[in-house]
């Protein structure tokens, strides 16, 4: 079997790998990125386990991920801080993947679970749970979110939808119901008791705070299904980026392949959300940062993925350490990088008249 | 091949509408292959829907559209693509695309997630670029371009997809005179080099007297006449449908029929050249 590995003078970027059977495009700007996001991602990841009140130093850290470390460290590593880790990856990766899937398809930057009313929703299920329903667990409470995102969700798509689903249409209804929607869960929480209320805003804001490998399991184990399937779909994806039409006639099959990529990114925005609370703004940053970066037009899917994992790693720990031994919901932390995202997104769409 | 044969695509009985809004009803067309057919009628006479009925983008409510003897809408979505290309009115390009990944991306119907650039792949995209005069272009975004290469490039995507039956839907609005020429003649190009099949919705008469050989012309969701030019271009016709009084005369360059609409104001034209004179 002969590999020819050709430096690109076609005239599209990239390189292809070709054998006899297979062809395959890489795009190398994008794997080498990949590669340095991974290491960060490790890097920071390996910091975070390592400070906190009880620091662990960093050849520690690494020897207790493996169980070879003294008992303390070991049980700190593997019992408190590695999992908080672990989910903070894995949701962030979740959130920024659904957040592309969202944008691509709305071929609008603004359109991503936290702004189109999902997070509202999971929220209201979530809430919901915490004041009404009495003595209900984390189980219970993400099982509310997802159920109030989901729900949530077929509800803006079906009021927006006209003969497909377009950009703005989703947004604005979207944005609409998740008031309509906020305007429930503010309700909920002036009935609560104090408790109820103090918790349930902690949920509101995304909190990593004690998150045990009984949370790593669910996320772990939806990605490795959405994952694939998302990474089949973004084909299609970057052909309906082309608008509806033009995918149709290029063998698209546009509302099967639309309705398919909507499940898979609410269904990762549900995932998240439900271990970690709505954290704000990684699925509306990630895409854009990522395509930046990659420097290729439309979605990519692992490099937009590792973006959203290190944006929401970094997050916590800043969350964690800023105001030590107070640690803050990374929620917040997020929000302070995303709002000015937002503004200046929105005022950019404002100035070229798009909205 | 035979003339007596049926050709590749065609409509029969069509029923088209969007929602309960009936565009047309009972409407049947030959598309002849080989050569280059162009649907004509005023504003939101059906020709795009008939256009997006034959690329397959939308279902009748009755009749059948036909691709080489089968229904179109039994054929696998995958495989109509290989057969017919269309081009949009408007198309969408990604932020920052460069040329070369766009016109790339054509030649996804013969493509597998595992087969992804074939030696087939490449040599087709270069062709549609050379054969758009945009190979130069390959690596620039295609958000720099004008409107006349940008419209070259979509071309070249629908030319990479190497189908014999290419569908176009007013390839030339928002093109000024000399790039719209500039389009006409490479799609005239196309059709004589590959003998492809072409059918595009033109606004201006005049032009698809000179580059079609069949014409199409629609009013009210109907057909109000189909053939040559010359036999379809009369200044009766271009009444009924457009109710405009016009004669029809000899274009000069090419001989085709060319539309001159009548001076119903005929005072105006005269205010009109001596305020040329005056200001001259």
């Amino acid at each position: 079997m002969s590999l020819a590995l050709q430096r690109s003078r076609s005239p599209i970027t990239g390189r292809v790998v070709r054998t006899r059977r297979i062809s395959v495009r890489l795009d190398g700007r994008a794997i080498g990125l990949s590669g340095v996001l991974a290491a960060a991602i490790v890097a920071i990841g390996c910091w975070s386990i390592s400070v906190g009140d009880f620091p662990i130093p960093i050849s520690e850290v690494v020897r207790a991920v493996f169980a070879t470390a003294s008992d303390d460290a070991e049980f700190i590593v593997q019992t408190l801080r590695l999992p908080r880790v672990l989910t903070a990856i894995m949701v962030g990766a979740a959130f920024a993947i659904s957040g592309g899937i969202f944008q691509s398809l709305a071929n609008n930057p603004l359109a991503s679970p936290d702004i189109v009313g999902f997070n509202s929703g999971a929220a209201l299920g979530a809430v919901f749970m915490i004041v009404l329903v009495e003595g209900a667990g984390s189980l219970e409470v993400s099982f509310g979110a997802i159920v109030g995102g989901v729900g949530t969700a077929v509800l803006v798509y079906v009021f927006a939808y006209k003969r497909g689903v377009h950009g703005y249409r989703l947004i604005l209804v979207g944005i609409g119901i998740g008031f309509a929607v906020s305007a429930v869960v503010n309700y909920l929480i002036t009935r609560a008791q104090i408790y109820e209320a103090q918790r349930a805003a902690v949920w509101l804001t995304g909190s990593l705070n004690g998150r045990g490998w009984e949370h790593v399991r669910p996320v772990g184990f939806g990605l490795l299904v959405l994952v694939p399937i998302a990474a089949v779909l973004a084909r299609r994806l970057r052909l309906l980026e082309l608008g509806p039409d033009t995918a149709a006639a290029l063998g698209v099959r546009v509302g099967r392949a639309r309705l398919g990529l909507v499940l898979v990114g609410i269904a990762l925005a549900a995932l998240a959300t439900a271990s970690a609370g709505p954290i704000a703004f990684i699925a509306l940053v990630s895409p854009p940062i990522a395509r930046r970066l990659v420097r290729s037009p439309g979605f990519t899917l692992v490099p937009t993925a590792l973006v959203g994992a290190l944006l929401t790693v970094t997050a916590d720990l800043v969350a964690r350490r800023i105001m030590a031994p107070t640690e803050l919901p990374v929620g917040i932390a997020t929000a302070v990088i995303g709002a000015p995202y937002l503004l200046w997104l929105l005022t950019r769409e404002i100035r070229t008249g798009a909205m | 091949m035979n003339p007596s044969d049926p050709p590749r695509l065609s409509g029969a009985d069509l029923r088209l509408a969007y929602d309960d809004r009936v565009i047309t009803d009972g409407l049947s067309v030959d598309i002849p292959d080989g050569v280059i057919t162009a649907i004509v009628g005023a504003n939101a006479c059906g020709k795009s829907t008939l256009l997006r009925a034959l690329a397959r983008l939308l279902k009748p409510h009755r009749g059948r559209v036909l691709l080489d003897g089968h229904e179109i809408h039994s054929i696998k979505t995958k495989e109509v693509a290989r057969r017919l290309g269309l081009l949009p009115q408007s198309p969408i390009a990604p932020e920052g695309i460069t040329v070369g990944d766009l016109v790339a991306r054509g030649r996804s119907p013969h493509q597998k997630l595992l087969q992804q650039w074939s030696e087939a792949d490449e040599s087709a995209v270069v062709a549609a670029l050379t054969a758009t005069n945009t190979i130069e272009l390959a690596d620039r975004a295609v958000d720099e371009l004008s409107g006349g290469q940008r419209q070259r490039v979509w071309i070249a995507m629908a030319l990479a997809q190497e189908t014999p039956i290419l569908l176009l839907d007013e390839p030339t609005t928002f093109l000024d005179i000399a790039h719209q020429i500039e389009v006409l003649d490479l799609v005239a190009d196309l059709n004589e080099r590959r003998a492809a099949t072409v059918v595009m919705v033109l606004h201006d008469l005049n032009q698809a007297c000179r580059y079609a050989h069949h014409v199409i012309a629609m009013n009210g969701g109907a057909v109000a006449a189909a053939g040559a030019p010359h036999d379809v271009i009369t200044a009766e016709l271009v009444r009924d449908v457009f109710g405009l009084e016009c004669i029809v005369v000899d274009d000069p360059v090419s001989g085709t029929p060319m539309v001159v609409p009548s001076a119903r104001r005929s005072q105006r034209y005269g205010r009109v050249r001596r305020h040329a004179a005056a200001t001259s």
